[in-house]
């Protein structure tokens, strides 16, 4: 733990001027894109050299370590610190990319409903003194599980992919929430040929319904299984429509004025063939 | 021709039917979250039909069901009995019973018809009798 505590002297020792924003990735609905979203947008932020703490709140299904590549450097996780076996700074693991980024991982033998919620509360609120963002990566579903990951945040981003049954657990998560989370969404896994085929919601179909402020949009993505294997979140690459993507998410979550990331589709040959013959009738 | 390679490329897409389904099952579904909505509806519902009938406040019941491409309510609220008649046989019921209402706005809904319509007694019926509203 000492060699850990070594690796991030700076971040940990310097409380920041202004509480950090604590946020909760959640969506309702499993296996949408809550963990790679939160290791993705924890690295974009982090590389645009805000100090990112981020916590897997998926207790007994542990996630997040992979996609950072960080499973072999975990040593406590969550439960350890609630139950004050550990300091936060013995359980925060610093990325292997990213000097600024954290990982508060979760308990991979322990269940959900053995988390402290009132504890889970402070740790959140200790992290918010010392980083600039805590990303709470929400578990699937509404109850205790969603309840302890909700509780230190303060806003939410909701991950929504463009099927009827993601967008209804969505609608019913954002109105868990409540408006004081200032609920954003996030449109994951969109297939633009689809869209424009008919065959998929476009994300003004899903946005009709859910009423959010559109943080960005994200194409599914072959290369995302790639960087899962490796366990380097793809927004460290340095181009790519996807890193691009979560790039823009990071800067408009952190005020920048840049408009929502898209995800156009490429024009196909029978896309081209079909609005020439439409064009001239 | 074009619309043909469309529909051969799939334009005629399942997208409009998720949507439709989305916005079917959103709306029973924030119905159902909303237990107070329905109760404030009832108590609206029977104090609007009281002004023409005597229902029987106990047993009414009002649900939601989903038939094809609509949301519909359904309320069934026994009629104990009728309050006032029709003011002209020949009318559609829906028509003339604001009619008939009209001339006895603001009496107290369950209060006998007489006070405004003095020649016509008040007619009880013994067996209940539903309305179904879709
Ligand atoms: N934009 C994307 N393009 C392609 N695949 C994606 C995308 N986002 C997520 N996936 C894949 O979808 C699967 C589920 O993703 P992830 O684990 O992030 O979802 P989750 O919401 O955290 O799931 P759970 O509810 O189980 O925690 C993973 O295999 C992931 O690689
Ligand atoms: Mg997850």
């Amino acid at each position: 733990m000492h060699e850990l505590k070594a690796e991030s002297p700076v971040v940990l020792t310097q409380p920041a001027p202004t509480l950090g924003r604590a946020i909760v990735v959640t969506s309702g609905k499993g296996g949408v894109g809550k963990t790679t979203t939160t290791a993705n947008l924890g690295t974009a932020l982090a590389q645009r050299g805000a100090k990112v703490a981020l916590i897997d709140a998926d207790v007994g299904l542990r996630n997040l370590d992979i996609l950072l590549g960080l499973e072999n450097r975990v040593r406590y996780h969550l439960l350890d610190v609630l139950e004050e076996r550990v300091t936060l700074d013995d359980a925060l693991v610093t990325d292997k990319h990213s000097p600024t980024l954290f990982l508060l991982a979760a308990a991979q033998s322990r269940e959900k409903d053995e988390v402290d919620m009132e504890k889970m509360r402070a740790v959140v609120a200790e992290l918010r003194t010392k980083f600039d963002y805590v990303l709470i990566d929400s578990p699937a579903g509404i109850e205790r599980g969603f309840q302890n990951a909700v509780i230190g945040a303060k806003e939410a981003i909701v991950v929504c992919t463009p099927e009827v049954s993601a967008v209804r657990d969505v609608d019913r998560v954002v109105g868990l929430l409540g408006s004081a989370f200032r609920p954003q969404l996030i449109v994951n896994r969109l297939r633009p040929l689809l869209v424009r085929k008919g065959k998929m919601l476009s994300v003004d179909d899903v946005n009709a319904i859910l009423r959010l402020p559109l943080l960005g949009v994200i194409a599914d993505e072959p290369e995302i299984i790639v960087s899962t294997n490796r366990g380097e979140p793809l927004a460290l690459r340095s181009e790519g429509a996807t890193a691009n993507a979560y790039r823009a998410i990071a800067a408009r979550l952190a005020g920048d004025d840049v408009a929502a990331p898209m995800v156009e589709a490429k024009e196909s040959l029978f896309g081209r063939l079909g609005s020439f013959f439409g064009g001239r009738r | 021709m074009i619309e043909f390679l469309k529909r051969m490329f799939g334009q005629s897409g399942s997208s409009s039917t998720a949507k439709e389904r989305l916005r079917l099952v959103l709306m029973s579904d924030h119905l159902s979250l909303a237990p107070e909505l329905v109760e404030q509806l009832k108590i609206d519902l029977v104090e609007v039909i009281s002004r023409y009938v005597e229902v029987d406040r106990t047993k009414i019941e009002v649900s939601f069901e989903q038939q094809d491409s609509a949301l519909a309510m359904l309320a069934n609220i026994p009629i104990l009995a009728v309050n006032r008649p029709k003011v002209e046989a020949a009318a559609p019921a829906a028509a003339s019973l604001p009619a008939a209402h009209a001339s006895v706005a603001g009496d107290d809904p369950n209060a006998p018809a007489s006070a405004a319509l003095p020649r016509r007694k008040r007619r009880k019926k013994p067996a209940s009798k539903a309305v179904t509203v879709t």
